[in-house]
């Protein structure tokens, strides 16, 4: 494990080095007439170290709370660590913020789009953001869409009629529009009918081979991680327990879920 | 023989120029992108929209029809046209500035209702031009709607404007509208700050705004607490202003003194209001606030 994460920089897509985020719940402002309540620490993750190489499709494996989508969320720059260094191409996160901003896109689990305006409308929004112009939005946008199976009838139309599959090919459109080296992609198959689900998992293929785009996959799916990604790690409360091939993870036996199971503690057993 | 005249030399830009025209246009672009997204909603939401437009002038009528009525029910002589015009004056800039102050001051507040607060924040875009969009798009909308209001009124009250002074009026919200900017983009970081709360306590300075800035009657009528927050508010010199302005004619120089408040308020808020917003935006970072729901 250490011998992947210690990739020169230059040569990594994406870099963390010993990085912890805790979250205090303590409300901003205590009223007087309530009582003081003691903050409750929750360390979301603890020391994190691993380096993602150039063209690769990272996956990152955890139960539910184990720190994945923190982890997306620093490297989104949506979070400030704690402690320890993020660097993107280089570019460390919190002092390059803009470039690195520039360099990646994100798609979350839940496709968040202005739900009343059209793909288009919101591809658009997108496009501009990203410096895209209107025209070239709306040509690459469309070509984008047509790969998706995305009618250009339906790209006119209010979101909010869309199937949460179609809704999720939008997300994903979006993010392909503005060409990033660097996709995080946030549990994207969770709640997919398996053909839809079998439709994302082929474009993230095809991003890597025709864009050479590097991927950081999170997922609750065994198969998914198995069948896509180059290497795994597995987070568990917060710290990476494991950083291997899927093959050399599975060397002890069984499938990719026995694996899981095998590294991952039990909350009702631990407790 | 024909005889060709040297055309005259082109100017071609430096490379430096076009550099910053490129820069320049590329800003532009993503400043544009809030402007159009707001424009698109507005337009999907146009249902809406109406029920909004004609609640508020409806609103702006019943007060109105207070004024036309002030002699029946006192049983006094009273200037009923003056009286009409003054709340109409009221009525108009309240509609106005009470719009650019809720667009703005929401700008996180739609973006949490949406879920897109994440996808927005992450994105290239500098603050600063994300607020410029934002605050061209409020002070368009906010005028449409208020020139609407104002024109459905007038009609129906046979407004005379013959000794008004429009340009001080026009000086007055111009530089009135920066100072309501300021103070909405420090607003704004309430629902950066407090996910579930902040945009009820941004409505709670909205409804402040409205009693403590003279916008039907004048300040000295509150109780004296009241009356120390009014300076706190730059809508009161605006609508002090530009009544001057529409009601007795009274040219800019007239109300330079409350041009010179707005305009010192106007420097210290917009800077002020954007570093606010940079701190709490940094605070909302560290400590997970960003998320789509509370």
């Amino acid at each position: 494990m250490n011998a992947l994460a210690t990739l020169q920089p230059v040569q990594a897509a994406l870099a963390l080095r010993a990085v912890s985020k805790v979250f205090a719940s303590r409300p901003l402002l205590r009223l007087p007439w309530r009582s003081p309540t003691t903050a409750k620490r929750v360390v979301a993750v603890d020391d994190v170290s691993l380096t993602v190489r150039k063209g690769e499709i990272f996956g990152v494996l955890g139960a539910n709370g184990s720190g994945k989508s923190t982890l997306i969320r620093l490297v989104s720059t949506l979070l400030l660590p704690d402690s320890g260094t993020l660097e993107v191409f280089g570019l460390d996160v919190v002092r390059n913020e803009l470039r690195v901003k520039q360099l990646i896109n994100r798609v979350s689990v839940d496709a968040a789009f202005f739900k009343k305006l059209s793909p288009m409308e919101n591809l658009l929004y997108a496009g501009r953001l990203y410096g895209l112009r209107a025209d070239e939005t709306q040509r690459r946008g469309l070509e984008v869409l047509d790969k998706l199976g995305i009618s250009r009838k339906v790209a006119f139309n209010p979101m909010e009629h869309m199937s949460r599959g179609m809704q999720q090919k939008v997300a994903i459109a979006r993010a392909l529009l503005t060409s990033p080296l660097l996709l995080l992609l946030d549990e994207p198959t969770t709640g997919l009918d398996p053909r839809s689900k079998k439709d994302v998992q082929r474009m993230v293929l095809n991003l890597r081979e025709e864009q050479d785009t590097t991927v950081v996959l999170t997922t609750h799916d065994m198969d998914e991680a198995d069948r896509l990604c180059d290497r795994l790690a597995v987070l568990d409360h917060g710290r990476v327990i494991a950083l291997d091939t899927p093959e050399h993870l599975k060397q002890a036996g069984g499938s990719m879920e026995d694996v899981f199971m095998r590294l991952t503690t039990d909350e009702e057993e631990a407790a | 023989m024909m005889i060709f005249a040297p055309s005259p030399p082109k100017r071609v830009p430096s490379r430096e120029t076009k550099n910053i025209m490129l820069a320049v246009g590329r800003d532009l672009n993503i400043a544009y992108a809030f402007f159009e997204r707001n424009w698109n909603l507005i337009r999907r939401y146009i249902g809406w929209e109406i029920v909004w437009i004609v609640y508020s002038l409806v609103n702006a009528l019943t007060i109105l029809f207070i004024a036309a009525a002030t002699e029946r029910i006192t049983g006094q002589a009273v200037d009923t046209r003056f009286f009409v015009l003054y709340l109409l004056i009221g009525t108009t800039m309240w509609s106005y500035l009470s719009a650019v102050f809720d667009v703005v001051a929401e700008t996180i507040a739609w973006e949490r209702w949406e879920g897109t607060i994440e996808y927005t924040l992450m994105a290239p875009v500098p603050r600063w031009l994300h607020l410029i969009g934002t605050c061209c798009f409020a002070v368009t909308y906010a005028v449409i709607r208020a020139a609407l209001i104002f024109a459905a009124v007038a009609l129906m009250f046979n407004v005379d404007l013959g000794h008004a002074n429009v340009l001080t009026a026009l000086i007055v919200i111009g530089v009135g509208s920066i100072c309501v900017i300021g103070l909405a983009i420090v607003a704004a970081v309430l629902p950066l700050l407090f996910t579930e709360r902040g945009a009820q306590m941004t409505f709670v300075i909205h409804s402040s705004l409205l009693l403590i800035s003279g916008v039907y009657a004048p300040i000295d009528v509150l109780p004296n607490w009241l009356q120390v927050l009014s300076p706190l508010s730059p809508m009161t010199y605006v609508l002090r202003a530009v009544r001057a302005g529409l009601l007795e004619g009274a040219p800019p120089s007239a109300v330079g003194g409350d041009l010179v408040i707005l305009a010192l308020m106007g420097v210290a808020l917009i800077p002020g209001g954007l570093l606010v917003f940079r701190a709490a935006e940094r605070y909302a970072r560290q400590t997970g606030r960003l998320k789509r729901s509370g």
